[in-house]
């Protein structure tokens, strides 16, 4: 189908603007965009930045659910922009920055916070053993691999941490993407720093904070279960608890 | 949000029962008549029916339904279905609360 026969609606598109050095709090601002009807919110973004307001600021890059730029409020609903598609919204569609994180500008949020924990947490493989030869793999079969291959599919967008109730309450919460990831390494077969992690992350501010509401799970553009994970570090940590208190001075 | 709610009677439930332990396990056996007598009051049975039957069951539902998110099972490269894992929970369910009547001396 060529572009001329693809239907357009205009849509009522109501932004958040926010210029930290001339606006005291965010406002809202309204464009009349005429939408085709396979566009996602972001191709609207996009016509909006060309068209009608350069100054608008927002993040993007690959426009197909792998950099994880795009996550914004759309109705109120966390996503990824160029996941939602025009022909799936009413006439008259907000768009916001992601909630629970101080705004930068528009819709740029700062992820600061989020970053900061996910150094915390060490999301990376941690061996405690020597290295092996040059020449030599760390072997993994297939079974090993699907124990935590869903968890690599994180693509850090933030989406999850918009749509957790538990952050929005307490900003010291490390949160869903965070913790889903010390999980994945967690079950690695090639690493060695689960204990280390659990240590980390078991304690108030990591797993016993969330309730499970499972906001994070439903949202997630990519399909990881950050709730199921932290509940998965939940028995991992009281099973670490219990043994540190039979047998002080053990690592599990 | 009902599951959060809920709880809270639940709490109220588990205290309520440690009450009654307390008073089964007192010297004087007046003091396990007097609390029976108190709990057979109308308001009481209310209680009791909506703490037991509805929020404790609900919640027990509520958690068997997310227990394989919690605890997945994985058999070399095959998963075991959700569905089993749950299945397994209401027959364990089922057994302690056979065992638990039995001790109890119903049967």
């Amino acid at each position: 189908m060529s572009q001329a026969e693809l239907r357009t609606r205009t849509l009522e598109i109501e932004v958040m603007r926010y210029d930290p050095e001339q606006d005291k709090e965010p406002h809202f601002r309204t464009y009349s965009v005429p939408c085709q009807e396979d566009w996602a919110i972001l191709d609207a973004l996009n016509y909006i930045k060309e068209n009608l307001d350069s100054t608008l600021s927002y993040r993007w890059s690959c426009h197909m659910m792998v950099c994880g730029s795009c996550g914004m409020m759309i109705n109120g609903e966390p996503s990824l922009t160029c996941k939602v598609f025009v022909r799936d919204l009413p006439d008259n569609v907000r768009v916001e920055p992601l909630a629970n994180f101080p705004i930068e500008r528009d819709l740029v949020v700062v992820l600061d916070d989020v970053m900061g924990k996910l150094q915390n947490a060490q999301t990376y493989i941690i061996r405690q053993d020597p290295p092996p030869a040059d020449d030599v793999e760390y072997k993994q079969s297939p079974a090993e691999l699907m124990k935590f291959k869903q968890y690599t599919m994180c693509i850090n967008c933030m989406v999850c941490y918009a749509a957790c109730p538990q952050y929005n309450l307490d900003p010291e919460f490390t949160g869903p993407a965070v913790m889903a990831l010390a999980h994945r390494y967690n079950l690695d077969s090639r690493d060695q720093g689960r204990s280390e992690r659990l240590d980390i992350l078991g304690d108030h501010d990591g797993v016993w904070n969330c309730s499970f509401v499972g906001a994070c799970s439903e949202v997630c553009p990519k399909h990881v279960d950050p709730a199921a994970a932290i509940q998965q570090m939940k028995i991992e940590a009281s099973g670490q608890w219990v043994l540190q208190k039979l047998l002080p001075g053990r690592k599990s | 949000m009902l599951r959060e709610l809920t709880c809270l009677l639940v709490a109220f439930y588990c205290v309520l029962t440690m009450i009654a332990l307390a008073a089964a396990m007192d010297a004087d056996p007046q003091r396990w008549s007097e609390f029976i007598l108190g709990q057979q009051k109308p308001a009481w049975l209310v209680f009791h029916v909506f703490a037991l039957v509805f929020f404790t069951v609900y919640q027990t539902i509520a958690w068997f339904r997310l227990a394989p998110k919690a605890m997945p099972l994985q058999l070399g490269d095959k998963v075991v279905a959700p569905g089993t894992i749950v299945a397994a929970h209401y027959v364990a369910w089922g057994v302690v609360s056979l065992v638990t009547l039995w001790i109890a001396g119903v049967f």
